[in-house]
């Protein structure tokens, strides 16, 4: 047998599951408003392209949602068989914080979508209109609690520890803890932007099949808008959010930038190979003074390196690398939204070559998303709790063997679930070409 | 009584009956829909359909009184939630497997290719069926206090399938409610040999674990009689269905339901005072009072907004199951 680390491998299927898991969500809380923006125009308009797109997205969202619930109630287990020692240090802080999501967005949510699927013909008008606005507001309420309990875990507030064990002293500074607002605004927006590239991917692919009725093109237009509004507030945010982070992790914004040693006129590491064997970059191209430039917003302002943080920061490449491939696909998403957007506007319709490109920017979204949540996920490692509890120190003391066979059950259904599901998305993409129904 | 309030182990106490009471509904909602799971492999392509539309505006909310559940296990007894859910780390893994199976394949049967419909509809068999027996087996192995051996796992056992027997019965009578015509008839047979499934199984397991496991734990025999007056009963309303003019089909449900509830009162009798059997006590496992009280309020002000609009969906899709569309 492999010798593996336990904690390594409980790591490894706790990272699988959420990264699957981040998939829906971060599709629904955007979608879920998109479809209530499809409910919107059509009162307005009365023009039922609204309601042909809202049942076209309807189903789609139906089966994200169910990927979502399935895979979140793993993880909810998977707190107590994964991570027992965080629950048992800072469940009297993290417990709260996760009732509350179940009691205030989860059966909300859960139970509107019943009615907002399947309830069409059978509800009024209004309380469809008002199923869907809960569905939405649901999803979104959750994403709140969730954000607030992670950002806490990124930058503790409002508690203090007795007998090694934290107890609340203040919820709202527990709530809106230092990182939540810049954490919360920017997982918003990430989600608006992975709805908004699956909209318009999906549409793209529909219009390239000749599928180019005014349904298709409403919702096509609403995917390009929409990514082409979100995608600079997107940038703006992310680079506020990164601020916020060098003011309390200054460790992960060093492994993000790649900076070693702390120095003023910092430089901007374009690209590199950081090697935690000589504690430097090797093969690096840099450009003078512009890291502390962007940090601190003066030329030769102070940023902290690497080194001040020996044995307590974060494994330095893949957050480097992580980081860069995120922000090199926020560009990509930049030039195609805008492209696409000016070409609708100018002439009603895409070039070819613009409508594949956003059917290759599908999934940019969701793996924007994930990259992104590498970044701050592994950024803050060793700690699970910052400064307060390892990682370490929480995992469940399991056989490898056994983490090692659930973890390969795992993997199987994941690949297999991803795979059944971009099948049948693209299944009924081309479906809704041919017929009115599914 | 009064102790109770003096020395606060009142909220701990609260947060114990609200999660047997999540569990019980949990048992009773997603119970439905596990066991129409299960019996969707013995019935016909075209009654699956309507089988599965039974359920289908609810499965979502159902399952969340599971997350309810675990997320009052976690919050508010984090030391037991750590040996619990760490004893059953593999059957829990069964069961997530089964839950993911069972939750995707329902949307994924109507919406993938027409020629994938039969292996979507045997995921969803399979998944339901993970599900029954890691919740018969979890449960018998928590009820043991995760005893190892031989003997408890061949009682693990029976509990799965007494688990599967026990969904499979509250599927058919929700069947019997929600449907009409020769799918209904199908569904009171079905109740009736899962009747007998389930007392076969109570009895194993009310023998074993007298026999087996002389752990000083006494059954209240007022509480079997009931049980058993319960399944009786059932019996006989069971063989005068489907009635003219379907008058009582909605009793079968309400009938196994009370089973459900004089189980759970039976075995939460046999823990009490302990969280996890012989080795923490709920008020000794419970978390920080400030904490628990915080959720407590919330709890106190959602749970009638949560009921309200629960009822609502029910109404708005009350009666016998019509064709589901979307548009």
């Amino acid at each position: 047998m492999f010798d593996f680390d336990p904690v390594l491998l409980a790591r490894i299927q706790f990272a699988a599951n959420i990264s699957f898991h981040i998939l829906f969500p971060s599709t629904t809380i955007a979608l879920a408003w998109v479809l209530f923006f499809f409910k919107r125009r059509f009162k307005a308009t009365q023009n039922p392209i609204w309601m042909d797109a809202y049942f076209f997205w309807t189903k789609i969202f139906a089966l994200c949602f169910a990927l979502g619930v399935v895979s979140g109630i793993t993880m909810s287990f998977q707190f107590g068989t994964n991570w027992p020692g965080f629950m048992n240090k800072f469940g009297n802080i993290a417990g709260p914080l996760l009732g509350y999501e179940v009691m205030t967005a989860f059966f909300l949510e859960a139970t509107f979508l019943g009615i907002m699927l399947f309830g069409y013909k059978r509800v009024s008008p209004f309380v469809h209109d008002l199923s869907t606005f809960l569905v939405a507001a649901g999803t979104t309420v959750s994403s709140f609690w969730i954000l607030a309990l992670n950002s806490w875990m990124q930058t503790p507030a409002g508690f203090e520890m007795i007998n090694g064990q934290a107890h609340a002293t203040d919820w709202l500074a527990i709530l809106f803890n230092p990182s939540m607002p810049y954490r919360l605004v920017h997982m918003l927006l990430a989600s608006g932007l992975t709805a908004a590239f699956l909209v318009a991917g999906v549409s793209a692919y529909r219009f390239l099949r000749g599928d180019k009725g005014e349904a298709v093109m409403a919702a096509l237009k609403t995917g390009v808008y929409l990514a082409a509004l979100l995608i600079p507030i997107q940038i703006v945010a992310g680079d506020i959010h990164g601020l916020n982070t060098l003011a309390y992790q200054p460790q992960k914004v060093a492994a993000m930038e790649g900076l070693w040693q702390t120095q003023k006129g910092a430089p901007l590491v374009l690209f590199g190979w950081p090697d935690q064997e000589t504690r430097s970059n090797l093969y690096a191209v840099e450009i003078p003074k512009l890291s502390s430039l962007i940090l601190t917003h003066d030329l030769d302002g102070e940023v902290k390196g690497l080194n001040e943080f020996e044995g307590v920061h974060p494994p330095v490449a893949p957050v480097f690398f992580a980081f860069r491939a995120m922000v090199g696909l926020g560009g990509l998403m930049f030039l195609i939204s805008w492209l696409s957007a000016f070409w609708l506007k100018r002439k009603g319709t895409l070039a070819p070559l613009l409508a594949k490109s956003l059917v290759f920017m599908t999934f940019s979204g969701w793996i924007a998303t994930i990259i992104g949540w590498y970044v701050t996920e592994i950024g803050r490692q060793p700690w699970l709790v910052q400064n307060l509890l390892l990682t370490a120190d929480a995992a469940a003391d399991h056989p490898p063997a056994m983490i090692g066979l659930t973890l390969t059950l795992y993997l199987l259904l994941y690949a297999f679930l991803l795979t059944a599901f971009i099948g049948t998305l693209f299944h009924m993409a081309r479906k809704a070409g041919k017929g009115k129904t599914i | 009584m009064m102790d109770i309030i003096a020395d606060g182990s009142w909220l701990p106490l609260s947060f114990a009956a609200l999660m047997a009471l999540a569990v019980l509904v949990y048992a009773v909602l997603d119970g439905y829909d596990i066991g129409v799971g299960l019996l969707s492999k013995a019935a016909k392509p075209e009654e699956r359909d309507v089988m599965i539309s039974s359920i289908g505006p609810f499965w979502d909310a159902n399952e969340t009184w599971l997350v309810l559940a675990v997320g009052l296990l976690l919050i508010a007894f984090p030391q037991a939630s750590g040996v619990v859910l760490g004893e059953l780390y593999l059957p829990v893994a069964v069961m997530l497997l089964g839950l993911t199976l069972r939750g995707v394949s329902f949307d994924f049967r109507v919406k993938a290719k027409a020629d994938q419909k039969a292996r979507w509809d045997t995921l969803f068999f399979a998944g339901s069926l993970l599900m029954a027996v890691s919740q018969g087996y979890m449960i018998a192995a928590y009820a043991l206090g995760f005893e190892k051996g031989l003997a408890p796992l061949l009682f693990c056992l029976l509990a799965a399938v007494g688990a599967a027997s026990a969904y499979g019965l509250i599927g058919a009578s929700w069947l019997i409610m929600k449907t009409e015509g020769a799918l209904q008839k199908k569904a009171v047979l079905w109740a009736r040999r899962c009747l007998y499934a389930v007392a076969a199984a109570l009895f194993l397991v009310a023998l074993a674990r007298g026999r087996l496991f002389s752990d000083g734990v006494s059954f209240v025999l007022p509480l079997l009689v009931l049980i058993a007056a319960c399944m009786v009963f059932l019996g006989v309303v069971l063989r005068s269905l489907p009635a003219p003019q379907d008058k009582g089909c909605w009793k079968p449900f309400v009938l196994t339901v009370c089973l459900y509830l004089l189980s759970l009162i039976g075995l939460a009798y046999s823990f009490y005072p302990y969280i996890v059997p012989g080795r923490l006590t709920i008020v000794e496992a419970a978390a920080a009072p400030e904490s628990l009280m915080v959720i407590l309020i919330g709890a106190l002000v959602v749970l009638p907004f949560l009921i309200g609009y629960t009822f609502f969906a029910y109404k708005i899709f009350h009666g016998k199951t019509r064709e589901l569309t979307y548009e």
